[in-house]
């Protein structure tokens, strides 16, 4: 048997070719190859991803020096369309599992992607969604650093899934949990409500209301850090995605045997996404957001952290919505702008555009 | 928001609050015997929860929330039609969002779709149309209900098929009418309404005249209302000055949209397309005479009910329901047997849990007059 001369050194970079993506790219072979090393390693461009090995690999001291915890957390991006007004969905999948860490007071540093690809999705938006993955996974301060692809038949998937788990680590000290809402805490928001949901309704173009909302995604990771240095005691932190403020408010409630109190007029709504929301008889209370936390923190702190949220760009529109009391427990109250009050419940199944 | 804020505006409406307590004061009627106000549109009753309008009235009114909620007056026979049609293989069964989670006997159509039927939200009739046009190969059934409100635009759309000569779109006919309606409840054996706000936009299409005969015939003072929160606290205000001053007669408050004869060209829109039926089926109060529409004969092709075989079985709403009794004010959603226990939004047994405009559900999740009582209640129910 003849031997096959081997090149010595690091293998060849493959090269991704055609157009669109391939029942191939998920095969195994060498599309698949050529795929990840084309596309995902040499567009997220990191030294754990860049060893194309089947897992990255960590140093646990340089973990401990910078907290005592690990927080870990995963999330599923299916958004349709996968590009709208702000964002698409690689930037969602990024900054929405970079909030989900953020809001336990961890500081973010990995983040894993596992793609699901539907055969005929444009190689083109694939890469714009990947570069999207890179440059808000650089304004996070976080790496991707392995992942996971997989192309399935027409129909068996919507043009494309996205998967990321992420890992941080938390400080020591900080014990920010929804059991924590006290009588008397005070509760905040960083910015305008329902954004990224009113966004969302009108890129699927069903409507042809003109208008010009943006989705609101952005990593909150660098807020959550400002406000915990000036006030490292915040009681309660969730980032309000889907099911929009009232989800989380409830949440709170119900884990802390409290009642939250809101008022409508300090409620941040811009006046576009209100708009949408008369014409089409929906709720801005349950849209979604994402870029949008909900926070909750003893009295004596609140102007300290609502200052200092104002001064960092992820917070400028910060406000006190509201406040903790102890009856009646695990109930969210709203008083109106027209002066009455209401029970804030949660959304029951979709919520459905009315009739008249 | 123009146009919005105006209508909203917390100053007016304490003063508006004021003036109502102090004419309830005149009229004389108190928290044992209080005044019973229907507003009949769900519409109405959506607002009146969702700006807390009943904290705002004193303990001597009371609102008593009709029927006047499309979705939740569908009675189950006819969401198991809709079933029945849109799982048809060669169907497009398009709807408005909320029609969705309307429980059948089977299923709804929320669950049917997830099961495999073609059904499509839409938000006019003639998006249904459009599904028409792009799917020549396929049957597009468009769901039309709701009152003489949504009506006008189902029959223009049943013209505008005719007119492009579309043949594979078809309406099944859910259409309700308001007047024999108000008429089933003032004739009613246990009622005790005392005086109504009239829908608004039902009245844009009809006019204020189908309603003298509350006033002339039943001698009850009855105000055509506005949506705003600011609308039906004027109405209410305007009701009140009638009982003061022994007057019962048609107001109409909401003259910025409605006038006195409605609009003509809805009117013969209608007419032209559907004709009365001579009785509906309603959840929660029965069969009502002439509380229907149907396609007339000169559009049959038009008219899903002709075209496919629709079962139209009478299924009866489950026995423990007290929807009727609280449509018709004489208990209070939460005063029903199974309001809150094996009735509530997610699980909807009667009509009015089943739409956020009916009023069991608005109680559920807004909570109203007595915030207490309600979390009291729904605490003994988990």
């Amino acid at each position: 048997m003849s031997s096959v001369p081997v090149t010595p050194g690091r293998r060849r970079r493959g090269k991704l070719r055609g157009e669109t993506i391939t029942l191939s790219h998920g095969a195994g072979g060498k599309a698949m190859h050529d795929l990840i090393e084309d596309l995902f390693v040499s567009i997220f461009d990191n030294r754990e991803l860049d060893l194309l090995e089947d897992q990255a690999r960590f140093d646990l001291t340089s973990m401990t020096t910078r907290g005592d915890r690990l927080a870990m957390t995963t999330d599923s991006y299916v958004v349709d369309p996968l590009f709208f007004p702000g964002g698409d969905i690689g930037k969602l999948a990024v900054t929405g599992t970079v909030n989900d860490l953020a809001v336990s007071g961890a500081v973010p540093l990995w983040l894993t992607c596992g793609m699901i690809i539907e055969e005929g999705l444009a190689i083109e938006e694939l890469r714009r969604v990947a570069a999207s993955m890179k440059q808000a996974a650089d304004e996070a301060g976080v790496r991707i650093v392995t992942g996971d692809t997989k192309v399935v038949h027409k129909g068996a998937a919507d043009k494309l899934f996205i998967n990321t788990a992420g890992v941080g680590v938390i400080p020591a000290g900080i014990e920010i949990n929804a059991r924590r809402a006290r009588p008397g805490d005070r509760i905040i928001i960083n910015g305008h409500i329902g954004d990224h949901g009113a966004a969302i309704v009108d890129a699927r173009g069903e409507l042809a209301i003109e208008n010009s909302i943006e989705t609101d995604c952005q990593p909150l990771n660098s807020l959550v850090e400002t406000m915990l240095a000036v006030c490292p005691d915040s009681h309660c932190m969730r980032d309000a995605t889907r099911g929009g403020l009232a989800t989380v408010l409830n949440e709170f409630a119900t884990d802390s045997r409290v009642a939250l109190r809101i008022d409508e007029k300090a409620l941040p709504l811009r006046d576009e996404v209100r708009g949408i929301c008369e014409i089409l008889g929906l709720d801005p209370l349950y849209l979604a957001n994402e870029g949008k936390l909900v926070a909750i923190v003893p009295d004596e702190c609140t102007e300290a952290v609502l200052a200092a949220m104002q001064t960092h760009p992820a917070g400028t529109d910060s406000r006190i919505i509201g406040e903790v009391t102890a009856s009646p427990a695990e109930t969210v109250l709203m008083s109106t702008l027209f002066g009455g009050e209401r029970i804030v419940d949660l959304l029951v199944g979709e919520q459905l555009p009315r009739i008249c | 928001m123009k146009f919005v804020d105006e209508f909203r505006d917390n100053g007016k409406a304490q003063s508006l609050k004021r003036e109502i307590h102090a004419l309830a004061e005149r009229i004389g009627c108190s928290p044992d015997k209080p005044l019973l106000l229907m507003e009949f549109c769900g519409g109405h009753t959506h607002a009146i929860f969702r700006y807390g309008i009943e904290q705002m009235l004193p303990k001597s009114i009371e609102m008593v929330h009709g029927p006047g909620c499309p979705v939740c007056v569908l009675p189950m026979g006819r969401v198991d039609d809709c079933v029945t049609l849109a799982e048809r293989p060669e169907v497009i069964f398009a709807t408005f969002g909320d029609a969705m989670r309307v429980p059948g006997s089977r299923k709804s159509l929320l669950q049917a779709k997830a099961e495999g039927a073609d059904i499509r939200m839409v938000y006019s009739p003639l998006d249904a149309l459009t599904l028409a046009r792009k799917n020549p190969d396929r049957e597009v059934i468009f769901f039309g209900l709701g009152f003489e409100t949504t009506m006008p635009s189902t029959a223009l759309t049943v013209l505008q098929a005719e007119k492009e000569g579309i043949r594979n779109f078809s309406l099944f006919c859910n259409h309700i009418t308001t007047v024999p309606t108000v008429k089933a409840i003032l004739d009613s054996p246990d009622m005790r309404i005392d005086g109504f706000l009239a829908p608004g936009h039902v009245s844009m299409v009809i006019g204020a005249r189908p309603f003298d005969f509350v006033a002339r015939d039943y001698d009850r003072p009855i105000v055509i209302t506005g949506f705003e929160p600011l609308d039906i606290l004027q109405s209410i205000w305007m009701l009140l000055k009638q009982f003061a001053e022994g007057r019962s007669e048609v107001e109409n408050q909401y003259a910025r949209i409605v006038p006195p004869d409605g609009n003509r060209a809805a009117l013969e829109a209608i007419s032209k397309v559907f004709e009365i039926r001579e009785f509906f089926e309603w959840r929660g109060l029965g069969s009502i005479d002439h509380s229907g529409v149907r396609i007339r004969k000169a559009y049959a092709d038009y008219d899903a009910e002709r075209k496919f075989a629709v079962p139209n079985l009478k299924i009866a709403d489950p026995k423990s329901c007290q929807c009727g009794e609280v449509i018709k004010g004489v208990i209070k959603p939460w005063e029903c047997k199974i309001f809150g226990t094996a009735c509530t939004p997610e699980t909807p047994m009667g009509a009015l849990m089943v739409s956020s405009e009916g009023a069991c559900a608005a109680y559920f999740s807004y909570g109203s007059v007595s915030i207490d009582e309600l979390v009291a209640k729904r605490e003994a129910g988990s």
